[in-house]
């Protein structure tokens, strides 16, 4: 019989997808992330902006001139380079020079990110990586010069007007006075709203709450990542704190520094912490160790970025040993 | 507040049960009707008739071809034009009796009603293969063997399976509401037949309509009712049982190695049929859904054309890019409106070419959503994986063959992956390979 019907589209099942996907969930975080920017705008002024500006758009430019030159479909619009330069930019000074941004956006995305395969396959958070490539490269640009926020002091106590909360206590050489008054509510409160020197974006632990919750509550990040790293560092702290080898309160050490940022938008980052559930539970509380053991013992103040690179690179190894048991498997017994 | 069950896992596409309303109509059998002799889980069956033999409504076409196969019947009386190559929804061309109607409908001489009160679980499971019943809700195995567990197995629960969880289809839905006390003579039949001491029906709380049916039978008949979450894939038999009694098939196992057993409602209704009316499986409920002019629930002839089931229901609405058997999340997509209805054609869901989604995939994101959609605790991002790279018995251990293939991952995957696909095709590397 002669076929002369008209042919249908066939594909396999299922026949039907949900909207959700990639740069829906790229744009999700983004929005998140906004309170913070608006903060940041705020705090540090123009400066921040612009910062950001250059950041996001030398990390979108580097993605598509790589993916241009490599005869690659362009994925630009999968807003995954934008939300590294933002990021990149909320985790650098905002005194920074302005050609700093560019060189550390292009390391993200080109080094870290699309010689490794691009989205998906970068086996570090592209942002933290970058940040460590300009610290080790221009530490003195990425530590020695801090901005002090609209009005508030840096250090977010009023004795010391010349370092960040966390290097505070160092530069005061442990004084208990010092310890006292950072521990204080008002210092607390500085560090909660965001009027202390610091990054651009993660100086205010309350904007980004407000964004780490919305995140959660949009499904977007698995609410045990920062739970167990923002957990883990409290529950030592309290440890350190009652056995007096920290002289700063375990809520002091929640708000400060880069926490916040880190436990809600860095360590949460799909491609870079471990896809089981159970998994991720061990990598958010080895992160939090690893942040406890670099701010209290380590050569720098804040620990977060180098904790979640150090467990970024464990993520395959969680992997293997945190798969589900499959639905009806008996484990073998002899 | 009834308590609701469920599984783990799993995802909530929208429900689009447009036709739940639409009482199911009777629609005419057409001139010629085109019988496949594989419309069932099995080898196909023996055709048993020839060009010009006079045959009736039920009369036996084809007959079952060894132990795994499954009998098949005339939907019209009519003679035969042919045994010949024909569309299939395999898409492939399958042998088909093509039946020429008179359009008379006379029903075979030798149909009468084989109950009694003392019927014998021999007899059921007699009649269940003779009569060519096989599982309705999709997967068409034979019910005659389901029925006869290898030897030393036993049965002590029935579960009739009315959750219907795939979007669109509301074939089981009508014909429960329509037909209850029918469903539960012959699901109290399969309760004999497999010497089960409870009957439950489970059912979706989309589907209030139909449980409140059933509350009023349940003290006569002596069964429970289950009302489950709507969740898709909640009509998986794995999953169905799971959410009920908290029991596991095991890995590799049958339901029957954990004393269960599951039908499909439809199943039972037919079983019904062959039993108090000596009526062989020759007619189904069929859903005509999605972008058709006039939805329905239709009862349909076995081997009607579905081009004629469209142009019944008013025709396309736009221009038909998909017509998909079954549901939208398992169902098969056809190559052609040609293509006759079987015993397994749940439901016709015609898809505009604006509506269907071909997305390109990306890479992938490692979000976890597969994972956590995954009703059978899988890695479907690792299977992808493995399955792109050729890696087949490395999926071997992750459980690969556990696998339902609902679908749930490909749906919820932002990166658009095709899951499910990459998956089949490692099931039949390994199959190939002889496991």
């Amino acid at each position: 019989m002669a076929i002369e019907t008209k042919l249908l589209t066939i594909t396999p099942a299922p026949h039907i997808k949900s909207k959700f996907s990639t740069t829906r969930m790229m744009s999700i975080v983004i929005i998140a992330l906004m309170p913070a920017f608006i903060g940041s705008i705020y705090f540090f002024g123009f400066r921040a902006l612009l910062i950001t500006l250059i950041s996001v758009a030398s990390a979108v430019f580097t993605e598509f001139v790589y993916q241009k030159l490599c005869r690659k479909k362009v994925t630009v619009t999968d807003g995954s380079a934008a939300l590294t330069g933002l990021l990149l930019a909320f985790i650098i000074s905002p005194s920074v020079p302005l050609w700093l941004p560019v060189v550390g956006s292009v390391f993200s995305i080109l080094i870290v990110k699309q010689l490794f395969g691009g989205v998906g396959f970068n086996f570090l958070n592209p942002a933290l990586a970058g940040r460590a490539f300009l610290m080790a490269s221009w530490p003195a640009f990425m530590t020695a010069e801090w901005m002090t926020p609209k009005s508030g002091t840096l250090s977010g106590i009023e004795s010391i007007t010349t370092a960040t909360p966390l290097g505070a206590l160092k530069l005061s050489g442990y004084s208990a006075n010092v310890a006292g008054s950072l521990n204080s509510m008002e210092s607390l409160k500085h560090l909660l709203l965001g009027n202390v020197g610091g990054s651009i974006g993660e100086t205010s632990a309350l904007l980004l709450l407000i964004g780490g919750i919305f995140l959660i509550i949009t499904g977007i990040i698995d609410w045990r990542i920062p739970l167990s790293y923002i957990g883990s560092v409290f529950a030592l702290y309290i440890v350190l704190f009652l056995t007096g080898v920290s002289q700063l309160t375990p809520i002091f050490h929640i708000l400060a520094g880069g926490l916040m940022i880190g436990a809600f938008f860095m360590a949460t980052d799909p491609v870079t912490s471990p896809i089981t559930k159970k998994g991720r539970w061990i990598f958010g509380v080895c992160a939090g160790l690893l942040t406890v053991l670099i701010r209290q013992w380590g050569g720098y103040p804040e620990g977060v970025s180098y904790s979640i690179l150090i467990m970024n690179m464990f993520v395959p190894l969680i992997e293997k040993y945190t798969l589900p048991k499959p639905f009806g498997r008996v484990r073998r017994t002899a | 507040m009834p308590k609701f069950f469920t599984f783990k896992g799993g995802i909530h596409p929208g429900e689009f049960k447009f036709t739940e309303r639409d009482a199911i109509e009777d629609f005419v059998a057409p001139d010629v009707v085109y019988i496949p002799l594989s419309q069932h889980f099995g080898k196909p069956a023996k055709p048993v008739v020839k060009k010009g033999d006079k045959v009736y409504v039920g009369s036996l076409v084809g007959e079952p071809d060894g132990g795994f196969s499954a009998s098949i019947h005339s939907s019209v009386s009519g003679t035969v034009k042919k045994v010949d190559k024909y569309h299939h929804f395999s898409g492939n061309m399958e042998q088909t009796v093509i039946i020429e109607n008179d359009g008379q409908m006379e029903k075979d001489p030798a149909i009468k009603s084989a109950y009694s009160d003392s019927i014998t679980p021999e007899k059921i499971i007699e009649i269940a293969r003779d009569y060519g019943i096989v599982g309705l809700g999709g997967a068409t195995f034979p019910a005659s063997i389901k029925m006869s567990p290898p030897q030393g197995k036993t049965f002590d629960t029935l579960i009739l399976n009315g959750a219907e969880c795939e979007p669109y289809l509301t074939s089981d839905h009508r014909l429960m509401i329509e037909f209850p006390e029918e469903i539960i003579l012959g699901a109290l039949l399969i309760k004999k037949a497999i010497n089960a001491n409870k009957l439950i029906i489970a059912i979706e709380e989309n589907k209030m309509d139909a449980v409140s049916v059933y509350e009023k039978i349940k003290d006569k008949y002596k069964f429970d009712i289950a009302i489950l979450k709507t969740k898709y894939p909640q009509g998986g038999e794995k999953q169905i049982i799971k959410a009920i009694l908290d029991r596991e098939v095991p890995e590799g196992g049958l339901p029957v190695d954990i004393h269960t057993y599951v039908q499909n409602v439809g199943t039972a209704y037919a079983l019904w049929d062959a039993v108090y009316n000596g009526m062989p499986l020759v007619k189904r409920i069929v859903s005509i859904t999605g972008s058709v002019k006039n939805r329905k629930n239709l009862k349909v002839a076995i081997g009607t054309p579905i081009s004629a089931l469209i142009e019944h229901c008013g025709g396309y609405m736009g221009e038909a890019g998909k017509l998909i058997t079954g549901g939208p999340m398992m169902g098969i997509a056809l190559y052609t409106d040609e293509i006759p209805v079987t015993k397994g054609t749940s439901g016709v869901l015609i898809q505009r070419k604006e509506e269907m989604s071909l997305d390109e995939p990306t890479n992938c994101i490692r979000c976890g959503r597969c994972i956590s959609s995954c009703p059978m605790d899988l890695m479907p991002n690792l299977l992808g994986d493995f399955s792109e790279f050729y890696k087949f018995e490395e999926s071997k251990e992750l459980g690969v063959l556990n696998c339902i293939e609902c679908g749930s991952c490909s749906y919820v995957c932002p990166a658009k992956r095709h899951l499910v696909q990459l998956i089949k095709v490692t099931k039949a590397e390994l199959k190939k390979k002889g496991r």
